[in-house]
């Protein structure tokens, strides 16, 4: 199991880091999503500091849509899907192969989009330790997340403009949960960041299980 | 004889529809199978159903032992399908889609580089990524992958399309060498006299959706899947 996990999540960042869609094409999309805010909030930097967290986290859900998206299209192309179906690879295992590939690829662009509050909002950083870990269990629930919806729609037509449609409402939870823990380790209000930390952190688990039982059926349905 | 492929009146659905209706065939072991046939006669449809890709819904579809009707995953592992489309990812190197296959199916390395060796991607033509390669040197990596997976029988979608003629005679000794060792081939081609050389049997397709008729012309070679 783990081996299949860990061959399938390398294949992902392979071939991530021979098409370079991350880097060249979600990364700059994300830091112009943080520019755009900065320009539309700027004159009152009061509004832009108080809102950093959340708009911290609606740039990596808009981004996180596209890797998510391009993580579904690769099992979709030239028959890679049967491929799949007869390769013998646990579904569970494909499943959370390809959540650790997307989280791994999440976490570098949050990396990247902390440097660029802290650069064009004068955010402080502060409470490492909620941050850290509401930021992977974000990462880990939005990837588990994105991929299982990923499946759901794969084969459609549709796929590029149906999966945020039904995914982005899916992800309000993790939004709103994230959004407060870093407000409460940033110290712009006063809450209990880490009961909201902990909420996100059972929206992965929750989606972690529900997809590692469905990925099966969704690879033979779609 | 040991049956690798028994179907009686078997009813294969594409979507909601009939693809194959009511299909009889026996396939014994280390045999090479040709089917022939019209386009839409069902070809493709019947070699997805005995990888287990297509559900068959009604008769009896027994491949390796496994009968599809109940459960067709357990056959997927144990079969290799080259069809039209590669199953390859164009990002990654004819190499590293071999590896990853491979080692997906449990090939050890060993026998994942003897399949590269043998389509002659162990060079620097391995280190290409797919989606800068031609068609048949695709193919070649498809069929590379197909070798990795060591499968029981093999499912040959229009093999020799996009192939050079080298790679054609490369191919066809491939499939004798295999059906030597015990595989068991099925396959479909409109090469029909490439095809029928190579073949121990020939087994006509017609009709498609509405089933399959009797072969017009049967001989001792050749002979018909019958309707339901």
């Amino acid at each position: 199991m783990w081996r299949d996990i860990a061959l399938v999540a390398e294949r992902d960042l392979r071939i991530e880091l021979r098409s370079r869609v991350t880097a060249n094409q979600v990364a700059p999309f994300a830091v112009l999503i943080l520019l755009l805010f900065a320009f539309a909030l700027d004159p009152d930097r009061g509004i832009l500091e108080k809102a950093t967290p959340g708009l911290y986290w609606v740039a990596v859900l808009l981004a996180g849509v596209l890797a998510i998206n391009r993580s579904a299209a690769l099992d979709d192309a030239d028959g890679t899907r049967d491929a799949l179906r007869l390769s013998g690879l646990e579904p569970p295992a494909v499943f959370l192969g390809k959540v650790a590939a997307v989280a791994a690829e999440l976490l570098a662009l949050e990396i990247l989009l902390a440097v660029g509050v802290a650069v064009l909002y004068d955010a402080e950083l502060s409470g490492f330790g909620l941050l850290a870990a509401t930021l992977v269990a974000a990462t880990v629930a939005i990837a588990a997340a994105g991929t299982l919806y990923g499946a759901l729609v794969g084969g459609l037509r549709a796929r590029d403009t149906l999966l945020p449609v039904l995914l982005l409402p899916v992800l309000a939870p993790v939004l709103i949960g994230a959004t407060r823990a870093f407000e409460s380790a940033l110290g712009t209000t006063v809450t209990a960041g880490w009961a909201w930390c902990g909420l996100v952190g059972g929206f992965a688990v929750v989606y972690l299980v529900a997809g590692s039982l469905a990925y099966g059926a969704l690879l033979e349905d779609s | 004889m040991e049956l690798v492929v028994h179907f009686r009146a078997a009813v294969a659905l594409l979507g909601r529809f009939p693809a194959l209706a009511g299909i009889d065939l026996d396939v014994a072991r280390g045999q090479i199978v040709l089917l022939r046939g019209p386009n839409g006669a069902g070809k493709t449809t019947l070699l997805r159903a005995c990888a287990g890709l297509v559900p068959v819904v009604s008769g009896d579809a027994v491949v390796l032992g496994f009968d599809l009707c109940q459960d067709p995953r357990p056959v997927r592992s144990r079969v290799g399908l080259l069809a039209h489309s590669t199953g390859l990812y164009d990002d990654l190197t004819a190499d590293e889609n071999v590896r990853f296959w491979g080692r997906a199916c449990r090939a050890s390395r060993a026998e994942i580089d003897a399949a590269l060796a043998v389509v002659g991607l162990d060079g620097t033509l391995g280190k290409v990524p797919v989606r800068r390669l031609s068609a048949g040197q695709r193919r070649r990596t498809s069929l590379a992958c197909l070798l990795a997976r060591r499968p029981e029988l093999w499912l040959l979608d229009e093999p020799h399309a996009g192939l050079d003629r080298d790679t054609r005679d490369q191919l066809d000794g491939l499939v004798r060498q295999a059906a030597k060792q015990g595989a068991t081939v099925l396959f479909s081609s409109h090469e029909l006299d490439r095809a029928e050389a190579l073949a121990d049997r020939t087994v006509e397709l017609i009709g498609g959706v509405a089933g399959l008729t009797a072969d017009p012309d049967p001989s001792p070679s050749r002979e018909a899947a019958g309707v339901a």
